[in-house]
């Protein structure tokens, strides 16, 4: 069984360099902004099988912390990329 | 469980690395990479439910927000920079947001 968690978290390892390629060459911003969005979520699998190899519980308040901080970063990111601001006080588009 | 979620996350870095723009890029970010990592922790869940018998509540919430704002933040991406004007693939057979979107100006005039 600790070899199939192994062997997933080198498959995982590898979608992880395959989207850091993404992130460096990105042609545009918002294929950047995707790339960091994914990195986020794999980075979630990677901490959530850590913990399953190691076989602690503490891990797992992680998670919760890096999901919800990758979701607010995309969301800042994609209204950067929107209007050119993050905090506007005009309302209406 | 943990094996479909370390197959849909290795088809969404695939699918980043290959597809041709934004925003097919975006698709398959938002979908397959919210059905792997909620695979992942779903099996990590039962492991340590049912193995080491901890009943760990934070995972719930985790996946059931994983679940509500990956696809949301998919969106938010795809119309920011459909706004912003990047280019459509080269392979694109219709648009259907540009007559929206004029739409939208021409009410706005």
């Amino acid at each position: 069984m600790m070899m199939f968690y192994w062997i997933s978290l080198l498959i995982i390892s590898f979608a992880f360099a395959g989207l850091l390629y993404r992130l460096v060459k990105g042609p545009t911003v918002a294929d950047r902004v995707v790339a960091l969005d994914a990195l986020g979520v794999a980075l979630v699998s990677i901490v959530a099988l850590l913990s399953l190899i190691i076989g602690t519980e503490f891990f797992l308040e992680i998670i919760l912390l890096l999901s919800i901080l990758s979701f607010i970063g995309t969301t800042a990111f994609a209204k950067f990329i929107e209007r050119g601001v993050i905090f506007d006080r005009n309302n209406n588009r | 469980m943990i094996s479909t979620g370390v197959i849909f996350s290795a088809v969404t870095a695939l699918g980043l690395v290959r597809l041709p723009d934004v925003y097919t890029r975006t698709h398959a970010a938002s979908k397959s990479s919210t059905l792997g990592v909620m695979g992942i922790l779903a099996g990590t869940f039962i492991h340590f439910w049912l193995i080491e018998d901890h009943f760990n509540p934070q995972l719930i919430i985790a996946i059931a927000f994983l679940f509500i704002t990956s696809p949301v933040a998919g969106h938010l991406i795809g119309r920011a920079s459909y706004m912003s004007g990047i280019p459509l693939a080269k392979e694109t057979v219709r648009d259907d947001m540009k007559a929206a979107v004029e739409k939208k100006l021409d009410e706005k005039k």
